[in-house]
């Protein structure tokens, strides 16, 4: 079988002692939450630390606070964010999006924070050692050349995360600590379009927890694309959260159930769409907000603004399912994201 | 076999449902696998694989692997140079490779160590020089003629049939141009079906331990232990009674455990090297070099039809992506074309078939063997004449089935054929007639049938011995164990063996001991291959038993002074017919058994009926008897995006008689899983492009995604309801009427799903599997006025031998 390489574990009880461990073992350790990403990547030699910093035992990663919207620790397992009454009710994108990832064990194993900070995907980094070699090495781990693209200069490894998408829906701020200070990131500004460099986080950095901001009388929704009902990553995945107009008709529209042409919503306040797996980060489809905003939502209107977000993804031969068939997807499942939050 | 038959009141555990007896051991934990095994001194060892598809090696150097601390041994091919291979014609591997390496994947060199990550660690000392060759990928490059110039870079293996050619057939039955003629119209269809692996949940694993006395003890997940045995003789230059193989409980196999394999001669020679128990354990991406699964198989297809539906001709020409090795892939090669002709009666048949060496991991024999390919063409296209006549594809089958006791246009004899009573029943439970037609858009019904046989009438070296033997003692407290060498590889086959042997000495389960698959301890038996161990072991185990039931009725009726024939063993006591009389224990019978015999034990063997044509190549195909499928399968399929998803399957088997009922419904339903996920996603995937080049853009022929996360298999949520129906037909060929369960009922899944969707949505899919992303294709084809059919579109144009003509029989 595949064996782990050989390091160190340390379980802090403290944040502060986390970091500060962190700090003083530098490059070569690294932190764990869950482990249900780094443990097989540890196998297959993507990450070779000498020192892992467990983080179970930090207290403040487990909580979940109600105020000024909702603050949750990074270490919540997936399965809880799930399944928390408060979030279903408040924040359903991000319940469902936390249910969709994985399977059942991996969920209960699996953080919030962990998913937030997913290590970034490619059929041709995600293999073994042995594998890796007989291709050559690639740029997102010890090689100079992308195998998806060959004339790229960055590496295209994709963002495989169910939650960043509607994190950053959501307007979420990710709270990190380290050593040296610590600093809130807007979700927006937390993810960057390169796979191997893919998050505004130094490595000594630990996300500590998430803040989502209050969205009351917002309607959401996370859709995912993947071949199996189970286990497998995201090849797609949508989050949108809007906001309706609190003109007298609009709740009735809404709740009828119908976004047909002649059903009449009220306008759209505001709206955010978030594509995920279709780049390195997370895209928002600003200009197919704008279409929508101070519109009424028509299914018309609906699928043209669908279809503008859909030139956004730019899907490339490294993921599961043909990159033609996931591009052409993108606008049927931008579309139904929004009629489905309308129906909610 | 089955000389009485007996109604299923009759019977104490044939045909009932009982646990597995080694079922709650597995649920526990209890069971050792190969890997759970733990010897004293143990070494573990680990393979350095070629990162090459095709290449010269020029040197290897393990001196800096054996300077590592822990590192015990290291080898290379030269220590077991002797090549091996499945079938006798094909004795192309080499536990580790000598020359050259034909495969991404293919072992060069071994290291022992004390633990495993050191044995890792070790692999990447090792120094190896190659000289790259080219490498052929696909099935039209293996097609491609060499010249004399190129064979000895180009060609992967030199005793090929002709360039990469490894087999090529040409068989013709009856006369097919006079065939087409009679018909009154014709199709002519070409058809692809994707390679695709096994994916048990047990890697392969094996321990060797080489014993003071000099003797090899080998423990391994396999299927075959005889022939283990016999490649390890070879390989190893030892007599066979210096070697012992003991299969153990074996987590999965579906054929992939069916060749002697290089890490189970590579720990045999390390113990001998070193006088240390050695293990390897395969990772989940070496299970994929070494593979044996599905051969991608491209099919050309004419057939000519009759207007009331009968088959006048039928032409098959089918090319097979083989691999890197010969495996049982001229069995594989045959068997696309044998068993077309045992459901419905072909008049005139032509079956030309190619199997080329390629540059990727070896097919060989998976779930089906050979028959998945061609059963999906036959049963699509059936659909599709179907429509042509305007007839439902239940009808058009029901009035052509194969009758029983006949001979097909091939030679092969059918005894019983209860596909009839399955399409009755499996279209009924579905309704299918009514709403195959009134289904609206997007939710289709689709059919398909299919036929396997029940062992392979022909061993795989050629002799006249039996194919299963068994051997049974009893011990005096009436404890009955029973030794055969058949492996249970989670198939049920120790059940079926100790159900048995209760059932013929009217004891309880609980008091049958089974010790199997030990060359050491029991009698040959072929294997869990070709789903022969239910017949020809039930029949084996039956042959055995019945004589020591005679003898304790015989001391029973002689201490009880009931005439024997009067009496019966039955829940574990000798009781009279009509039950008069005294019943006394099945304990004090044997004893009195014992007093008045001696030593209580038997032994019983199976050999199957001598059958089939006498032209080359008729050795396969003939089977004591076959068995029957049929399925309904009900799809939604978005016929906006071409996503789909199956609702349910109903599919009915003729079983002949179940021996145990609850694992043949099991079996059943595996099938459809496996079926289904074949069906649906399951595709071997390999780096296309130019290779050798070290510069240049990186090597073909490296299998794209050797990992249960990336390799595509239906998980548990994606299962539909299964609806299984077992006909029973009573053959007079298995033990109590038995046929074959664990491979036919996955035939009818893939042309069932394919004939769904065009149902559903009227795209022809004519390629597995059948993927949402095809369907889309032919979705958009559909919009823009084309026909929607997804499937090859050309077929490589190559000259076929003069077939062996043989005449249909009389």
């Amino acid at each position: 079988m595949l064996r782990l390489p050989p390091f160190d574990y340390h379980a802090p009880k403290s944040v502060a002692e986390a970091v500060a461990l962190k700090a003083e073992c530098g490059e070569t350790a690294m932190y764990s939450a869950g482990g249900t990403d780094l443990f097989p990547n540890m196998k297959r030699r993507q990450f070779t630390p000498q020192t892992l910093i467990g983080l179970r035992d930090l207290a403040e990663l487990q909580k979940i606070e109600s105020a000024d919207g909702m603050r949750t620790g990074s270490g919540v397992s997936l399965n809880q964010v799930a399944e928390h009454p408060e979030i279903i009710k408040r924040f359903p994108a991000l319940a469902k999006a936390a249910a969709l990832v994985s399977a059942p064990q991996l969920r209960n194993m699996g953080t919030i924070g962990g998913n937030l900070c997913l290590d970034t995907r490619c059929n041709y980094y995600n293999q073994t050692f042995p594998w890796r070699k007989a291709l050559g090495f690639c740029l997102k781990k010890d090689g100079d050349i992308c195998w998806v693209a060959l004339s790229s200069p960055k590496c295209l490894a994709v963002s495989s995360s169910d939650c960043a998408p509607v994190a950053m829906a959501l307007n979420a701020e990710f709270y990190l600590v380290a050593q040296d200070g610590e600093r809130t990131v807007p979700a927006a500004e937390f993810y960057k379009n390169d796979g191997a460099d893919f998050l505004n986080k130094t490595p000594d950095e630990l996300l500590v927890s998430i803040r989502l901001p209050a969205h009351e009388g917002w309607r959401m929704n996370y859709k995912k694309l993947r071949r199996r009902d189970s286990i497998d990553f995201p090849i797609l995945g949508v989050a949108t959260a809007l906001r309706l107009e609190k003109s007298g008709r609009s709740g009735a529209a809404a709740s009828s159930g119908t976004v047909g042409s002649s059903s009449i919503a009220g306008e759209c306040a505001e709206i955010r769409i978030v594509l995920g797996a279709v780049a390195s980060s997370p895209l928002r489809a600003y200009e197919a907000e704008k279409m929508l905003i101070g519109e009424r939502l028509t299914t018309e209107r609906i699928e043209a603004a669908a279809h503008v977000a859909a030139k956004l993804a730019k899907p490339l031969d490294n993921t599961d399912m043909t990159l033609g068939f996931r591009k052409k997807m993108v606008s049927r499942f931008v579309a139904d994201a929004i009629k489905e939050a309308l129906e909610n | 076999m089955a000389e009485e038959m007996r109604g299923a009141n009759d019977f104490q555990w044939i045909g009932k449902s009982w646990a597995q007896v080694d079922g709650l051991a597995k649920a526990k934990g209890e069971t050792v696998y190969a890997d759970d095994m733990f010897l004293p001194r143990m070494l573990y060892a680990k393979m350095l694989r070629s990162p090459h598809p095709h290449a010269r090696i020029k040197s290897i150097d393990v001196s800096q692997a054996l300077n590592r601390p822990g590192v015990v041994v290291a080898m290379t091919g030269k220590d077991v140079p002797i090549p091996y291979g499945i079938l006798p014609v094909s004795q192309d591997e080499e536990a580790l490779c000598v020359n050259k390496v034909r495969m991404i994947g293919d072992p060069v060199a071994a290291v022992a160590a004390l633990d495993e990550e050191t044995a890792e660690a070790a692999l990447e000392d090792i120094v190896v020089e190659y000289e790259l060759l080219p490498s052929i990928l696909s099935i039209e490059d293996g097609l491609k003629e060499l010249e004399e110039s190129e064979l000895q870079d180009a060609q992967i293996h030199e005793y090929a049939d002709s360039g990469n050619i490894h087999k090529q057939v040409a068989l013709e039955f009856g006369d097919t141009e006079a065939g087409f003629a009679e018909a009154d119209f014709s199709r002519e269809e070409l058809f692809y079906y994707e390679g695709n692996t096994h994916l048990p949940m047990e890697q392969h694993a094996a321990v060797a331990q080489h014993g003071a006395d000099g003797r090899v003890t080998l423990w391994s997940s396999t299927q075959t232990p005889h022939y283990v045995h016999i490649a390890l003789a070879k390989v190893l230059e030892m007599p066979t009674s210096q070697i012992r193989v003991i299969a153990t409980p074996v987590g999965g196999g579906f054929g992939g455990k069916t060749d002697p394999f290089q890490h189970e001669i590579v720990v045999c020679k390390l113990a001998m090297m070193t006088g240390r128990p050695v293990k390897m354990t395969l990772t989940r991406e070496e299970v994929f070099y070494a593979h044996r699964g599905r051969h991608p198989v491209l099919m050309w297809v004419k057939a000519g039809m009759k207007s009331d539906g009968s088959i006048t001709a039928l032409h098959f020409r089918n090319f097979l992506d083989g691999g890197a090795y010969g495996s049982y892939g001229v069995a594989s090669t045959f068997y696309t074309g044998a068993l077309q002709t045992v459901t419905y009666p072909i008049a005139n048949y032509k079956f030309e078939a190619m199997r080329v060496f390629t540059n990727k991991a070896p097919c060989g024999p998976k779930r089906g063997h050979g028959t998945p390919q061609p059963r999906f063409a036959l049963e699509v296209l059936l659909d599709k004449f179907a429509e042509d006549l305007g007839l439902d594809p239940a009808e058009l089958r029901l009035r052509h089935l194969v009758p029983d006791n006949s001979l097909t246009v091939n030679h092969l004899t059918v005894t019983t054929n209860g596909l009839g009573e399955c399409l009755r029943k499996v279209t009924e439970a579905s309704e299918f007639k009514i709403r195959r037609i009134e289904s609206n858009s997007g939710k289709g019904f689709g059919l398909g049938c299919g036929s396997y046989l029940s062992g392979a009438g022909l061993p795989i070296y050629w002799n006249k011995m039996p194919h299963s033997g068994v051997q049974i003692k009893i011990d005096r407290g009436g404890g009955v164990t029973v030794f055969c060498g058949s492996t249970d590889i989670g198939q049920g086959s120790n059940s079926v063996l100790a159900g048995i042997v209760a059932e013929e000495l009217g004891i309880h389960l609980n008091n049958v001991i089974v010790v199997t698959a030990d060359t050491d301890l029991t009698p040959v038996d072929l294997g869990s291959y070709s789903s022969r161990v239910t017949l020809m072991t039930g029949n084996a185990a039956i042959d055995a038993a019945r004589p020591l039931r005679e003898k304790i009725l015989t001391a029973a009726a002689e201490v009880l002074k009931i005439p024997t024939e009067k009496l019966i063993l039955r829940n574990g006591k000798v009781t009279t017919k009509n039950g008069a009389g005294e019943a006394v224990s099945f304990e004090d019978a044997v004893q009195w058994a014992e007093a008045k015999f001696g030593t209580l034990g038997s032994v019983g063997s199976y050999t199957p009926p001598r059958r089939g044509g006498k032209f080359k190549g008729a050795g396969v195909g003939p089977s004591p008897n076959y068995s029957y499928s049929a399925c309904v399968a009900e799809v939604t399929c978005d016929p906006e995006t071409g996503l789909y998803k199956v609702d349910k399957l109903w599919l009915a088997h003729d079983i002949g008689q179940a021996i145990n009922e609850k694992l043949v419904i099991g079996q059943v339903e595996g099938s459809a899983y496996m079926g289904l996920s074949e069906a649906m996603m399951e595709e071997q995937v390999y780096r296309t492009g130019k290779s050798g080049s070290s510069g240049g853009i990186g090597p073909a022929g490296l299998h794209k995604i050797p990992s249960m996360l990336d390799y595509k298999s239906l998980t548990s949520l994606d299962m539909p309801e299964v609806e299984t129906i077992l006909v029973e037909t009573h053959d007079p060929e298995g033990p109590y009427g038995a046929k074959e369960a664990g491979q036919g009922p996955l035939l009818p899944i893939m042309p069932a799903i394919a004939n769904a969707i065009y149902n559903a949505v009227g795209v022809r899919i004519d390629e597995v599997p059948i993927t949402p992303e095809k369907i889309f294709q032919g979705l958009q084809d559909l919009k823009k006025g084309k026909s929607g059919r997804i499937g090859p579109k050309t077929f490589p144009q190559i000259k076929f031998p003069e077939p062996i003509h043989v005449a249909p029989p009389e």
